[in-house]
């Protein structure tokens, strides 16, 4: 599953790629912050589709980590926790990223089974596949596996 | 498919010899079938598992492995606490003490086949599954920390469960050592709503029939017959395990280099069992198993309960409670001489051979009950555990069928609605709250369950006991 066109990279854009019993999350951006926020949708997407979800609802989000890897791992493990303790399901993010620190912002609304259809309960964002990098066209990637 | 250098020790076993770094051989117990359709990261995985300081004997696979985080899923591996070994939040996983237990219901498929759309429907009203459910019951932080002391003896005590169901359960119920205060408020809100539910995946509640039976003398120490009804819950520690293993992960990977280990993976991250890291993990991973027991006692409850109300006749005792994701301290005879060791086993279950202490009079005629749970429509097996298992892989096997094909690649070729009316016309009655996830856990997204506990029986594993086949299913 893929939020790009597979023959044309457009940014930003994300995808999932393979992970035998979990799934691997990528997301692309021209900048780092996109890649980020890219990754968010693509993680959202193993659960629903990300179309689906209204924004009525935020939550403010701040965290450091010792790199930008970590970084992506504790972000996205962050979401988790939000979506687990709250009953949202987040579509929308903005991120403001920097010396391996983020402020976030992430909209969304409670889930609904009927309409959401959740695939799958969000376990954990793993250390495995965890990658963070800048290609020499100057694109972002930002990807890891998540448990389910 | 393994293409990696292997040696073959036997039909059933082959050897990654020790090689950059391995302190220990890894051993794979698999057919040829199964290690042609095996992943070469569980190669990977097994040698870094093996390069872990302090691992003892061998690092193992069972015949389901498969690629997992940090070990691989149906990795064992044990570790000396004297020797600088490690405790691995890598190695659990997040789904802390996962598992499965099996209830006899005292009914045949005769009796059960009239009420069978009424009992579906009422075990999916009163079972919370799925993403966006919340269970009813909400603890204190008092009862929340005596929960995660208790176990499924505090369960009990509460009223969710019998007494005769803690001699059935691995610990009796209640794992000794949990430490409630190494576990994050955060892990402790994520559980706030959750105690009771059964989460989503391959998480399920199964009521089944026996439909073959391989080992009579066992068989009937187990308690299971031909046509009897019996019920499979697998679920784990929900959101409160999820957010130990994430957290503890997260802290031993960064702090590995002050520890002085190097990690071959980020995802191994382990601390020394004899440093302060380690104990905390080990306090918070120990209160993880309890609340995974607890729950599964609670979803008993509610279980009985709607057997109760549709089959009055009904009366479901539990034959085993097995876990999968676990650390444990066990005494092991390694080269004649008796060790404690901290075994990690990653999806693969403990398999208790005949006479171990651990079992309650019955079982330790028979060893431990080992339950393999197949996919939706596939058969599930009971197995047994065997002296040889002690000295094969420190008392473990398989857990599972493991996954033949990524989710994504599983919601492309199948429909929920089509899956479900296809196990429908083999009279197999699916519930669940959506189609997406039916698709992504269709049948043929798995692998032959029948291949693993056979490769299980002739590596000398456990034994072949009985067949389960579903008749209803209740996914998240």
């Amino acid at each position: 599953m893929h939020g790009r066109d597979s023959h044309v990279m457009k940014l930003p854009s994300w995808e999932h790629f393979h992970h035998e019993s979990d799934v691997g999350v990528r997301g692309y951006g021209c900048t780092l912050t996109e890649a980020f926020e890219q990754a968010s949708l693509a993680m959202i997407a193993v659960v629903t589709d990300p179309g689906r979800i209204e924004s009525r609802k935020s939550v403010d989000i701040s965290l450091s980590a010792p790199d930008d890897e970590f970084l992506l791992a504790g972000w996205l493990n962050h979401l988790i926790y939000e979506m687990s303790v709250t009953g949202l399901i987040f579509g929308k993010f903005q991120i403001n990223l920097e010396d391996h620190s983020l402020q976030a912002k992430a909209w969304g609304e409670p889930v609904d089974k009927g309409k959401h259809q959740p695939a799958v309960e969000l376990k954990g964002a793993t250390l495995t596949e965890l990658k963070v990098c800048q290609s020499h066209h100057g694109c972002w990637m930002a990807q890891c596996v998540v448990d389910v | 498919m393994v293409t990696r250098p292997l040696s073959r020790l036997s039909e059933y076993s082959w050897q990654i010899d020790p090689h950059d770094g391995m302190r220990v051989p890894g051993i794979i117990y698999a057919d040829h079938k199964l290690i042609d359709s095996m992943d070469d990261k569980v190669w990977e995985q097994l040698r870094n598992v093996a390069c872990l300081p302090g691992i003892v004997q061998a690092a193992y696979a069972m015949p389901d492995a498969h690629w997992g985080y940090g070990f691989p899923i149906g990795g064992v591996a044990a570790f000396d606490p004297d020797q600088g070994g490690v405790i691995s939040a890598g190695g659990v996983g997040f789904d802390i003490s996962c598992g499965v237990r099996l209830l006899h219901t005292g009914l045949t498929n005769d009796e059960l086949q009239p009420y069978k759309k009424i009992l579906a429907n009422e075990l999916a009203r009163a079972i919370p599954a799925g993403v966006g459910s919340s269970g009813s019951i909400r603890l204190t932080s008092r009862e929340m920390d005596e929960m995660l002391t208790g176990g499924a003896h505090w369960a009990v005590k509460q009223g969710w469960g019998l007494d005769s169901d803690l001699s059935r359960i691995e610990e009796c119920g209640c794992m000794e050592g949990a430490d409630p205060a190494m576990v994050s408020e955060r892990a402790k809100e994520r559980q706030r709503n959750e105690m009771g539910t059964l989460g989503s995946g391959n998480h399920y509640l199964e009521v089944q029939q026996v439909t073959g039976i391989y080992d009579i003398s066992i068989a009937q120490v187990f308690g299971l017959s031909c046509g009897e009804v019996v019920v499979s819950i697998h679920c784990g520690s929900r959101g409160l395990g999820h957010q130990i293993g994430t957290e503890y992960l997260q802290t031993m990977a960064i702090s590995a280099v002050q520890h002085g280990i190097e990690l071959p993976a980020r995802d191994l991250a382990c601390a020394p069992v004899n440093s302060d890291l380690g104990r905390q993990y080990l306090g918070a991973m120990r209160a993880g198993i309890n609340c995974a027991l607890a729950n599964r006692q609670i979803l008993t409850d509610m279980t009985r309960k709607v057997f109760q109300e549709v089959l009055p006749n009904s009366c479901l005792t539990l034959l085993y409670d097995v876990s999968h994701n676990t650390c444990k301290l066990e005494a092991h005879e390694v080269e004649g001489e008796s060790r404690m060791l901290f075994v990690h086993r990653k999806g693969a279950t403990r398999a208790l051979g005949p006479g171990h202490p651990a079992l309650d009079e019955d079982l330790k005629k028979t060893g431990q009950p080992v339950f393999i749970g197949g996919s939706m429509g596939t058969e599930s097996y009971v197995l047994a555990g065997t002296m040889e298992s002690q000295q094969r892989a420190f008392g473990s096997s398989c857990h599972g069928a493991g996954r033949a094909m990524s989710r994504h690649q599983a919601a492309r070729l199948w429909h929920g609605r089509s899956v479900m009316k296809e196990l429908e016309s083999r009279g197999i009655l699916v519930k669940s709250p959506s189609f997406r996830g039916l698709a992504e856990e269709a049948p043929g997204a798995y692998k032959d369950v029948s291949l693993v506990v056979e490769a299980a029986e002739h590596a000398g594993l456990s034994r072949k006991v009985a067949r389960l086949e579903p008749i209803i299913c209740i996914k998240g």
